[in-house]
């Protein structure tokens, strides 16, 4: 979706790897995502897909290799790090909405708590992205009082409130029913239109053949192949691929 | 009802002082209980095992034996003098928080991980996904069991009447010197006791439906 001249790439994961116990969940991985670029990871499951997803918002700690946001390093523990998240926009499988917060508090909370935005400006700015992801009749509502379909939405707004560089989304509509999936793939789309930075990991593949600029195909912690959306999909060039592609389609 | 009219002067003192006791006691065993509970699920090996070693000792002793060592054993560490309601106030406070604590940790269970990931991603610091996300929805999950921790606080604080703290539990003591009944007198402090736990689960059944939490 973007044009413009290759420049210092606005994610960068460098040499990361990561074991669970004895399972080597991230081998040795490299990925690099230019401002306004729509990566979307795609592998079968236990592929590390999530892990590293995870790993760039260090919601997992990685043991070797470095992970840059915006040309800073990813610090450990504390305040800097605190900050440096505040930036990455995160969107979960499971929505994770503050089950205690109606839905516009959910919002305001980041920006007022945060960055330090006055409750009343907060609100606006809140009540607008709500409202563009079509859930602004819900604002006063708890999140348990939302359909899963509109709970994803309101937790884009969330992360959408904090002005992020970078967007992640971790199987955003795998814990969706059907019919709700495309509401939020729409917003999705219409984010990557307006040119924002997303890295997405998904088994929607219409997603990524729609919005996407990159493929990004991983199998057993490794990166296989990258590709643009048409070419890996019609002509993918690993064995492991074109395995997951076809198991993908007979159904 | 005599009995209780005419030593209306003797129930209120002893039931004003039981009143502060408990309420005294038990805004400190709440604050005190809800450090003690987050250090028990701290990522700090320290903080975790003094949280731990605080709940096994003190929730291991005896009320009484805790009133004792205030009333008898504290004066002789050359400590700052305090007096009888201090000490009284000062050992519940710190026996009820173990409890508190046990109960919120299990509380803090309860709140599933996302919620701290989210708090996270959106850039709270620690201290804050704590105040902000994990503790109210902690709080809400346990208020039946946290109830129960602060009725028998206030059942405790008779406790402190064996220590010179004029308050319920020794309403009896001071009435038989004027020559009442007994067992007249201390069915009207169960009485008078009944009514203040009704009282209080009332309130719990207020905040129940306020801080319905659903998932």
């Amino acid at each position: 979706m973007t044009t413009e001249a290759p420049s210092a790439p606005l994610v960068s994961v460098q040499s990361v790897n990561k074991h669970y116990g004895q399972l080597h969940v991230l081998k040795d991985i490299n990925l690099d995502v230019r401002k306004g670029e729509v990566v979307v990871v795609i592998g079968p499951s236990g592929s590390g897909k999530s892990t590293l997803c995870r790993a760039i918002n260090r919601l997992e700690t990685i043991e070797a290799g470095s992970i840059f946001i915006d040309g800073k390093k990813l610090p450990d523990e504390g305040k800097e790090l605190a900050r440096l998240r505040a930036d990455v926009g995160m969107v979960f499988q499971s929505f994770n909405l503050f089950a205690h917060k109606t839905i516009l508090e959910n919002v305001t909370l980041g920006p007022i708590k945060v960055k330090g935005v006055d409750k009343a400006a907060a609100e606006k700015d809140a009540m607008a992205l709500l409202e563009r992801v079509g859930v602004g009749q819900q604002a006063p509502k708890l999140p348990a009082q939302l359909s899963g379909g509109q709970q994803q939405r309101v937790a884009i707004a969330r992360a959408l409130a904090m002005k992020p560089k970078v967007m992640l989304f971790d199987e955003p509509t795998s814990a969706l029913d059907p019919e709700m999936i495309n509401e939020v793939l729409d917003v999705m789309v219409e984010l990557a239109r307006e040119g924002m930075t997303m890295i997405v990991v998904t088994h929607e593949m219409g997603f990524a053949r729609k919005a996407a600029d990159r493929v990004v195909f991983m199998a057993d912690g490794q990166i296989v192949e990258q590709a643009k959306p048409e070419e890996f999909f019609t002509n993918p060039q690993s064995s492991r691929a074109k395995d997951f592609l076809s198991k993908l389609l007979t159904h | 009802m005599s009995t209780l009219l005419n030593n209306l002067d003797v129930f209120t003192t002893g039931f004003r002082n039981t009143i502060i006791l408990f309420l005294v006691s038990g805004l400190f065993a709440l604050i005190l209980g809800t450090i003690i509970g987050t250090m028990r699920v701290s990522p700090v090996p320290a903080m975790r095992g003094f949280g731990t070693l605080y709940v096994n000792v003190v929730r291991n002793t005896p009320l009484t034996l805790v009133l004792f060592f205030f009333a008898f054993g504290y004066p002789k560490l050359g400590l700052p003098e305090i007096d009888f309601t201090t000490a009284a106030i000062v050992g519940l406070s710190l026996y009820t928080a173990s409890y508190v604590a046990e109960v919120l940790r299990s509380g803090i269970n309860t709140v599933p991980v996302g919620q701290a990931e989210a708090a996270r991603a959106i850039g709270l610091p620690f201290l804050q996904t704590l105040t902000l996300v994990i503790l109210p929805q902690a709080f809400r999950s346990v208020l039946p069991p946290l109830f129960s921790v602060l009725i028998a606080l206030l059942k405790n604080t008779t406790v402190a009447a064996g220590f010179s703290v004029a308050e319920a539990g020794s309403i009896r003591a001071f009435l038989a010197e004027r020559g009442e009944p007994g067992m007249i007198v201390l069915l009207w402090v169960a009485l008078i006791f009944v009514i203040l736990v009704l009282i209080l689960a009332q309130l719990q059944r207020y905040f129940e439906k306020k801080w319905k939490v659903a998932r």
